[in-house]
């Protein structure tokens, strides 16, 4: 247990309204907004640098020129992703002084020193991504090769900064109180090193990890899937899913650490993953439901014993419930019920994402091969989307489950909160973001669409360059030869196996 | 120097960093908003999103490392400043997307009317992005800005004739920093009509950064005397007479057609600019409210920014020099452009 627990009941804590000022709500609605947006660029700006280097590296090595026009392709879209990354990482950044004033003013010296690291950490980033980038024309090809590889790791070295401020967050230390209540005696380390961080760390590294190698599988698998199975839109789904793939199952046993550090950390916010009520033993499992104002659980299937098990390895583990601390310091049931279903929901995710690169490695051993049936393309072709939708139910889990604490256990989200203007303003702004972020989500999604299409064609034109003796075809089927011959492994069958669903082989 | 110092000094130094390269993005814009109907303006606009293509991302990570210095090393000062400049730093912010918003829509869009529609958005918010920040810190300089956010005046923080001042001057010292920028890179693509065109546009925007800046001056010493006082002694005095030696000296060498110095000189008259406020104000960094040492958060935390400081320095500087320089020698060039363009306008 933490021993944060009695210091946080100051009397301004104590004294506080119960009625949270009326600007909370629109401000956390923008955060909350705002977070999610980037967060679905983050994990692109996090894994995609390596995957592409990969690519690029073969590429070089084997002198393939398919795996080479890839990872060029791919740069591009890392460049695109990273500026729209920075202008809604700026926005972040400016809504923590427009919405959160009170959480900088008292605590910016303290957390601040996680994003420290960040924001030199993205200096460097976004220096190497434009020489990258722009460099494939004129720089010589090692040369170019060695500027992106330090990439990776400073894109860790970035998402270190940032999760060690919100681990900080979710399970504050390294500092005292003096006597007016502001934080002094700082001790960087402590502040940095939190119980949190590790396991939140690698949990997000390897959630950006499949995210990236999920999502970039997935559009080749919709090419597959529309009938494009030459080498180029093969090695497009077997590099990234190979880096997925391999990520899944450490994640499966990260988010089960995570869980664990959660129970020990922040019990309240457990007991809202879990839907535990009174302070117990043999306390079930709930897969989703419903919790009431009275702390009965409608709905949802229940499983004996097996929340304490996964706690303490063991029936007689003791697990937290929210009663047990007063009502002004637990996520309201309505929230815990989010809490909670986000998190069997990212759980789920994680299970069928797994079974998926099971198969996968299941075919790769078996026959060396991709696996034949129709099923397994359609399922990555979902595996991306499915990859997001994970990271931003974890978020919730973390953020919502840490309600009504902005700094867990020291500051609460309404003392944190601007008082400048009044919630109207600030439903405004948020409107007005919400509109704009539209506006941007259509721009980049246009062009990359845009860059398909040109992409394409100029597959297209270039198989009919290379093979003037054959007919002139549309450019979906002419993308079946493009490049160089295919090797003979991405040979087996007609390019039309339709009927063949069946097929599945495990 | 104690570490509030240096941290301080660091601050400025990036404030000074952001003007200088975002200064000049957002000039750029303001050019393009300029440059005429989409006949006239094409070349123009072609040669501004050449340019700025390869380092804008790089020029609004300094904005991002303002933010993180004054929350980590002066919590206070970020917390008091947002909450008394709200209004302007929240259209600064919205013209920053807004921006961004009208550039990404810009470049696939082939329909001149839509592509005019775009480039209004883009230069519009180009001017107001820059106007509403400088219009922020001279809610600072003229010291509106309180310590208790819920004694801050909200609109008479910004609206007043110092944040006014301060806005004009950050227009019209972008307009005047891009266009030397723009000379040279005009110069770099072989376009020498262009080279004339921002040539000319260069000594007209020196011109109008003086007149601007002196009367600015004239407006700060009948609203801030304490800071216009400030201006004329110690240390600010040297960048005080600074920005119009520089100005001038980078107006002649642009007219005489030198190449790659004057932005060397255009740098340092912007810089000196805001070096001479951050000076002038010394040694409160709220004035009157709080002084540097006062606002400092405590001293673990500033010796650990220093430590980043020193270790970005390190790592950042030499990257950073190299891309400055290749794009300087045109070895970075858009692999990608023809796939934005729309097709057929080659
Ligand atoms: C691909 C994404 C992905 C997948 C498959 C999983 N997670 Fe996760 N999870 C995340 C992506 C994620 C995340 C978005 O990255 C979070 C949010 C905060 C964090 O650090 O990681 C997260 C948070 C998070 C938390 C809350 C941490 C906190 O509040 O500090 C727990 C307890 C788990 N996860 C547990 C699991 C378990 C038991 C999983 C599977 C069996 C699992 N996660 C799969
Ligand atoms: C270092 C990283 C992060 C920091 C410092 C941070 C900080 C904050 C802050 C200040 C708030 C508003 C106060 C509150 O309601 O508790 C908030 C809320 C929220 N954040 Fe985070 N956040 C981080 C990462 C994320 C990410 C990556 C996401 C997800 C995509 C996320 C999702 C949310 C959500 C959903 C809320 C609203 C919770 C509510 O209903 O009140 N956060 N976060
Ligand atoms: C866990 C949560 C987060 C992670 C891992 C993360 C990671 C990243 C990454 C990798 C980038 C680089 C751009 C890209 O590749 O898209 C980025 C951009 C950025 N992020 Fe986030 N981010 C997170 C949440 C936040 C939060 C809460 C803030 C607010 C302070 C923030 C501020 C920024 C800023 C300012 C940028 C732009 C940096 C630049 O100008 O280069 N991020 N973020």
């Amino acid at each position: 247990m933490i021993d944060i627990a009695p210091q946080a009941m100051t009397v301004a804590a104590d004294l506080l309204l119960a009625q949270p000022p009326p600007q909370t709500l629109p401000a956390r609605l923008q955060m909350a907004f705002t977070l999610m947006t980037h967060i679905i660029l983050v994990p692109l700006g996090v894994a995609l640098p390596f995957i592409t280097l990969v690519m690029n590296w073969r590429g070089l090595r084997k002198k393939d020129e398919v795996a080479l026009k890839l990872a060029r392709r791919w740069s591009v879209v890392m460049a695109i992703q990273f500026a729209v990354g920075v202008v809604s990482g700026t926005i972040l950044s400016f809504e923590f002084g427009l919405l959160w004033p009170g959480l900088m003013g008292r605590w910016g010296g303290v957390f601040g020193s996680g994003f420290g690291i960040e924001a030199w950490a993205f200096f460097l980033e976004a220096i190497l991504i434009s020489i990258y980038l722009y460099g494939w024309r004129r720089l010589k090809p090692w040369t170019h090769f060695l500027v992106g590889l330090p990439l990776p790791a400073v894109a860790l070295l970035g998402a270190f900064g940032i999760l060690a401020a919100n681990a900080w967050m979710n399970s504050p230390r390294g500092f005292t109180l003096d006597a007016s209540g502001n934080p002094s005696a700082i001790d960087i380390r402590r502040v940095l090193f939190t119980p949190l961080l590790g396991p939140q760390y690698w949990h997000f590294i390897l959630a950006a990890y499949m995210a990236a190698g999920f999502g970039v599988a997935s559009i080749y698998a919709v090419g597959w899937l529309r009938g494009r199975r030459d080498r180029y839109h093969k090695l497009g789904i077997t590099v990234p899913f190979t880096v997925a793939a391999i990520a899944t199952p450490i994640q499966l046993i990260v988010g089960d650490i995570i869980a664990r550090a959660v129970f020990r950390e922040q019990p309240v916010k457990f007991a809202a993953m879990e839907l535990v009520w009174r302070t117990d033993t043999r306390v079930p499992e709930y897969i989703f439901g419903r919790l009431n104002a009275d702390g009965t659980v409608s709905g949802g299937i229940p499983i004996p014993w097996l929340d304490s098990m996964l706690a303490g390895f063991s029936p007689d583990t003791r697990v937290q419930g929210l009663a047990s601390v007063p009502v002004n310091n637990r996520p309201s049931p309505e929230l815990a019920t989010l809490v909670h279903t986000s998190f069997d929901l990212m759980v789920i995710l994680g299970t069928l994402l797994f079974g998926l690169s099971a198969w996968y490695a299941l075919a790769w051993w078996r026959h060396r091969d991709l696996p034949r049936s129709r099923w397994f393309f359609r399922c990555t072709a979902l595996s991306g989307l499915a990859a997001i939708l994970a990271i931003e139910f974890g978020w919730i889990t973390t953020e919502v489950g840490r309600q009504p604490w902005i700094v867990y256990g020291f500051m609460r989200v309404s003392e944190a909160v601007t008082r400048s203007v009044g919630p109207a303003t600030i439903w405004t702004t948020f409107a007005v973001i919400v509109v704009l972020y539209v506006l941007i989500a259509t721009a980049f999604i246009r062009l990359l669409l845009r860059l398909r299409l040109r992409w394409q064609l100029a597959d297209a034109e270039a198989a009919v360059r290379e093979a003037p003796e054959a007919e002139k075809r549309p450019p979906s089927e002419a993308g079946t030869t493009t490049g160089n011959t295919p090797p003979p492994d991405s040979a087996e069958g007609p390019p039309q196996r339709d009927d063949e669903d069946r097929d599945g082989t495990p | 120097m104690t570490a509030a110092t240096i941290v301080a000094l660091v601050l400025l130094l990036g404030v000074a960093a952001y003007s200088c390269g975002g200064g000049t993005d957002y000039g750029a814009g303001m050019w393009d908003l300029a440059a005429g109907g989409v006949e006239r303006g094409d070349r123009p606009r072609r040669l501004i999103d050449y340019a700025m293509a390869p380092v804008w991302e790089v020029n609004n990570v300094w904005l991002v490392f303002v933010l993180v210095i004054t929350w980590t090393g002066f919590p206070q000062v970020f917390a008091a400043v947002f909450s008394a400049a709200w209004i302007p730093l929240t259209l600064a912010i919205l013209g920053l997307i807004l921006r961004g918003v009208g550039f990404a829509f810009r470049k696939p869009t082939r329909h001149p009317r839509s592509r005019l529609r775009f480039t209004a958005l883009f230069g519009v918010s180009s001017i107001l992005t820059p106007f509403f920040f400088a219009a922020a810190l001279g809610a600072i300089a003229s010291g509106r800005v309180p310590l208790g956010s819920r004694d801050a005046t909200i609109v008479s923080s910004w609206l007043n004739p110092t944040s006014v001042a301060f806005g004009l001057v950050s227009l019209a010292a972008t307009a005047f920093i891009a266009a030397v920028f723009l000379t040279g890179d005009a110069g770099r693509f072989g376009a020498p009509d262009l080279v004339t065109y921002f040539r000319r546009r260069s000594v007209v925007a020196a011109g109008a950064f003086m007149v601007v800046g002196a009367a600015a001056l004239a407006v700060v010493r009948f609203d801030t005397p304490r800071l216009f006082a400030g201006l004329w002694s110690g240390g600010a005095l040297l960048f005080t007479l600074g920005i119009p030696v520089l100005t001038v000296l980078t107006a002649v060498l642009v007219g005489r057609g030198i190449p790659r110095i004057p932005r060397v000189t255009a740098v340092g008259a912007v810089g000196a600019t805001v070096f001479a406020w951050g000076v002038a104000q010394h040694p409160y960094i709220l004035p009157t409210s709080l002084t540097i040492e006062q606002g400092a958060a405590p001293s673990s935390s500033l010796n650990w920014l220093v430590l980043v400081v020193v270790v970005a320095a390190i790592l950042v500087i030499p990257p950073l020099v190299l891309l400055y320089r290749l794009d300087a020698m045109g070895a970075l060039e858009a692999d990608h452009d023809e796939d934005l363009k729309p097709r057929g306008s080659t």
